[in-house]
Parts: structure tokens; sequence; C-alpha cells
């Protein structure tokens, strides 16, 4: 089976995985009491989130090894990482006005995490025009990795930002020093939907980074 | 060491030399700042918003854009002639290359904050005298970050199309941390409050310069080595 087929089964594969999550958060998973329905968007919103910067940081990564071994299979994971982590950044972006909409009552405000997202995104869509503007391949995969690397640097420092902004959005509830403070069922449905994530991202990098062969192998064609 | 800095100081020279004989990149970069200063004026409703308010927003916003104007020189300079080629082959390390280019870009930056902080408090009458010493010190630290990331964008941008609007959008990003600190810190400044209040953000103003001076020194080499 080709790399391209792989990765096609596998996405389909956490699209449904991903819907009988939905099953599960909306009919057995208990309503959050507060926000109501509204709540039910986190676990799609907080998986995402999570893929949109682990993305960037493996972007980084594979720049880092990019630069020492100079193996193009790198550079062309973290062109697909990238592309992935834009899709996850704006899935965050779309899920998060909708819930801020019936909570917050405004689709959009200028909270720190907000802003961070959306600076993510932009450093993504600076990313992937950087590559789109330099013709030479090795040049290209060079300048990528330096970039992707300050990129996997940057992150921390908006986070950073973040916790001394005075923020709107709700506080880390999972991933914060002490234990989680939700409730067992509530947990369970975020992990199980973080796994349906990986799976989806695995298969966009798997689809994309098979598509970038493709092209690789036309150039290559074109030019004999 | 003393050698490495010695290389990097000549790198700086010749850019300061060139800069100061034709000074058309210094003195635009100048009346940028203060047009932008000047339109600034012309964006709020006098009657309605205090000065004092929009004050931190006004000085780092144009602070910014002069800074992103100005890292383009650096690099495009050298690709007259092919001049970056004769600079790589002669006996000067990546590292002393870089910090030379950095060097350069602080000075021609702060040449122009020089230039505008006083037009800054001249047109929005801010009451900068109290508190003059640690607002240097909270640009200087801005700036390091900044310029460091710059100079090492703009290495990256000369081979490409649209080199200028590229680095913009490219390096904005990486300018968001020390901006926001920046604004903080000027904003508790100029609102009276004592330095100790802005301590978090100087530590992040602190750590970025540190991190990211660290990380292009590192870096450099791979933009311009085959």
């Amino acid at each position: 089976m080709s790399l391209a087929r792989k990765g096609r089964l596998i996405t389909l594969i956490g699209l449904g995985l991903l819907a009988l999550v939905y099953v599960r958060a909306l009919a057995f998973t208990p309503v959050e009491r507060l926000q109501g329905p509204a709540q039910k968007i986190y676990y799609l919103h907080v998986p995402a989130a999570i893929w949109a910067e682990m993305a960037m940081f493996l972007v980084g990564l594979a720049g880092i090894f990019y630069l020492f071994l100079k193996d193009p299979r790198l550079d062309r994971f973290a062109e697909a990482s990238a592309e992935a982590g834009t899709v996850f950044a704006s899935i965050v972006l779309t899920t998060g006005p909708i819930w801020g909409k019936p909570i917050w009552g405004t689709w959009w405000t200028w909270d720190a995490r907000l802003t961070s997202t959306l600076f993510l995104f932009f450093l993504y869509i600076g990313y992937l025009l950087l590559r789109g503007a330099i013709d030479d391949a090795s040049l290209r995969a060079r300048y990528a990795a330096v970039l992707g690397i300050c990129g996997m640097c940057l992150v921390p420092f908006i986070h950073l930002s973040v916790y001394l902004f005075r923020t709107l959005h709700p506080q880390p509830i999972v991933l914060k020093p002490s234990a989680p403070s939700l409730p067992g069922s509530m947990l369970v449905t975020l992990l199980v939907s973080f796994g349906v994530f990986t799976l989806l991202y695995v298969g966009f990098v798997m689809q994309r980074y098979a598509l970038a062969l493709e092209r690789e192998e036309q150039e290559r064609s074109a030019h004999a | 060491m003393g050698d490495w800095l010695r290389q990097a100081w000549t790198v700086a020279r010749k850019d300061l030399l060139l800069e100061f004989r034709t000074r058309t990149a210094i003195v635009s970069a100048v009346v940028f700042t203060a047009l932008v200063l000047t339109v600034f004026n012309f964006g709020r409703d006098p009657t309605a918003v205090a000065t004092i308010d929009l004050a931190p927003t006004i000085l780092w916003v144009t602070f910014t854009f002069a800074a992103m104007l100005a890292m383009n020189r650096a690099f495009q300079l050298e690709l007259e002639n092919d001049a970056l080629e004769g600079l790589l082959a002669s006996p000067l390390s990546r590292t002393s290359l870089y910090w030379g280019k950095l060097l350069a870009n602080l000075v021609f930056v702060a040449v122009v904050e020089v230039v505008g902080l006083p037009l800054f408090v001249l047109f929005f009458d801010v009451p900068v005298a109290p508190v003059l010493l640690p607002l240097i010190a909270v640009i200087a630290l801005a700036t390091v970050g900044f310029v460091a990331v710059g100079t090492l964008f703009s290495a990256l941008v000369i081979r490409t199309r649209f080199a200028e609007l590229l680095l913009v959008v490219i390096l904005l990003p990486f300018l968001l941390p020390p901006l926001i600190g920046a604004v903080q810190v000027t904003a508790r400044l100029l609102g009276g409050r004592p330095l100790s209040e802005s301590a978090g953000w100087l530590r992040l103003l602190a750590a970025y310069d540190i991190a990211f001076v660290t990380l292009a020194t590192l870096l450099f080499p791979f933009t311009v080595d085959e």
C-alpha cells in the first residue's frame, strides 16, 4: 500500500473515531454545570490546541536534526508537520470563538491566549511562506530548519507572556502542577479525543509527506 | 575571544562607516519614525483618549516598525557586487560576521530611538523625566531582542522574492513577546509605578534576549554556508 493511501486510511479511521468521541461526549459524559452544552466543544478545542503546538515543536526538532544530518526526509516531515499544525491551529481558532460567543458573549477578545494561538498560526503561515519563496531545495530546507527551530523556541515565550498577562481564558485544568480538576468521565473523553487527534495528525502528515515525494518526483522528471 | 570580538567590530565598523558616508538609510529611518509618530497623533481623538493611555503603544509600535525596516539593510547591502561572497571567503568566523551585523544594527536602531524618544516626548507631552533611566533600560532590553532575531532573519530572506515583505511577515510573531513586555513595563513606568512591580516582565525580556542572541549565534552559520 502506498504511503498516501495509508495516510488516507489512518485519517479516515481518525475521523470515524472522532464521531464516536462525540457520541461519548454528547451522550455519556456529564454536562458541565456552569457552561452547559457549550463546554462539549472542549473535547475538540483542547486536543487540537495541544497538537497545534506539538506540531511546531516537531517542526523545530526536525529542523535541528536536518541541520546536522542533511537528510531530505526530515525536511519533508517538517513541511508536512507545519501544514498539519496550521490545520490544527485553524481548528483552535474556529472552535474557540464558537465557544466564546455563548460563554464570554463575544466571538473574539484580545485575550492573551487567543492572541498567542493567533500568533502561532501566523508563525506557521510565515514558515510556509518562506518555504514557498525559495526555489532551491537544499537552501529552502536549511532556511526552513532555522526558522522552525526559532519557532519552536518562541512557543515557550508566548506561553510565559500568557501567564504574565491577565487572561480571560479558563486556566489549564489538566496540564497543571496539581492533579487534574475535572471529573473522571470528562477526563477519559478528553484523553480519548487526544488519542484520536494524534491519529489524525499522523494521517495528515503521512499524506502530506507522500505529496512532497510525488512533487519531487515530478520536478525531477521535468528537469530530465 | 578577544580576536572574535575584534573581527565582529571590524564588520560593524565597516557597516557603520558605509552608513555614515551615505546616510540614506539612517535618515530615512529617522524620518520614518517621525512620520509614524505624526500619524499616531491623527489616529486618535484627543478629546476622548488621553495621550498617557496611548503613549506606551505609540512608542512601541513606532520603534517596532522602525526596527523592522532597519533590519532589511544589513544583508541587502552585501548583495551588491556579491560582497557577501567576499565576506564569507575572508578569514572571518561566521559568529563574528553575525555579531558584527548585530552590533551595526543595534547602533542603527539605537540612533533611531535616540531621535525618536525626544520626539515622542515632545509630540505627546509625556512626563518621562522621572523614569528616564529605567525607561532607557527597558528600551535597550527590548531592542536587543528585536535586533537579534531580526538580524538572523534578514540573512534568511535576502535570496527570496519579496524579501522586504517576507521579513516583516516572519519577524513580527517573534517580536510579540518582547513587545508585550516592553509595553507593559513602559505603561507601569509612565503610570508612576515602581520598577519592582514589573519584575516578571523584565525577567521575560532578559530571558528572551539571552535565548535568542544565543540561538541566533548558533544558527547563523547555517544561513550563509553551503
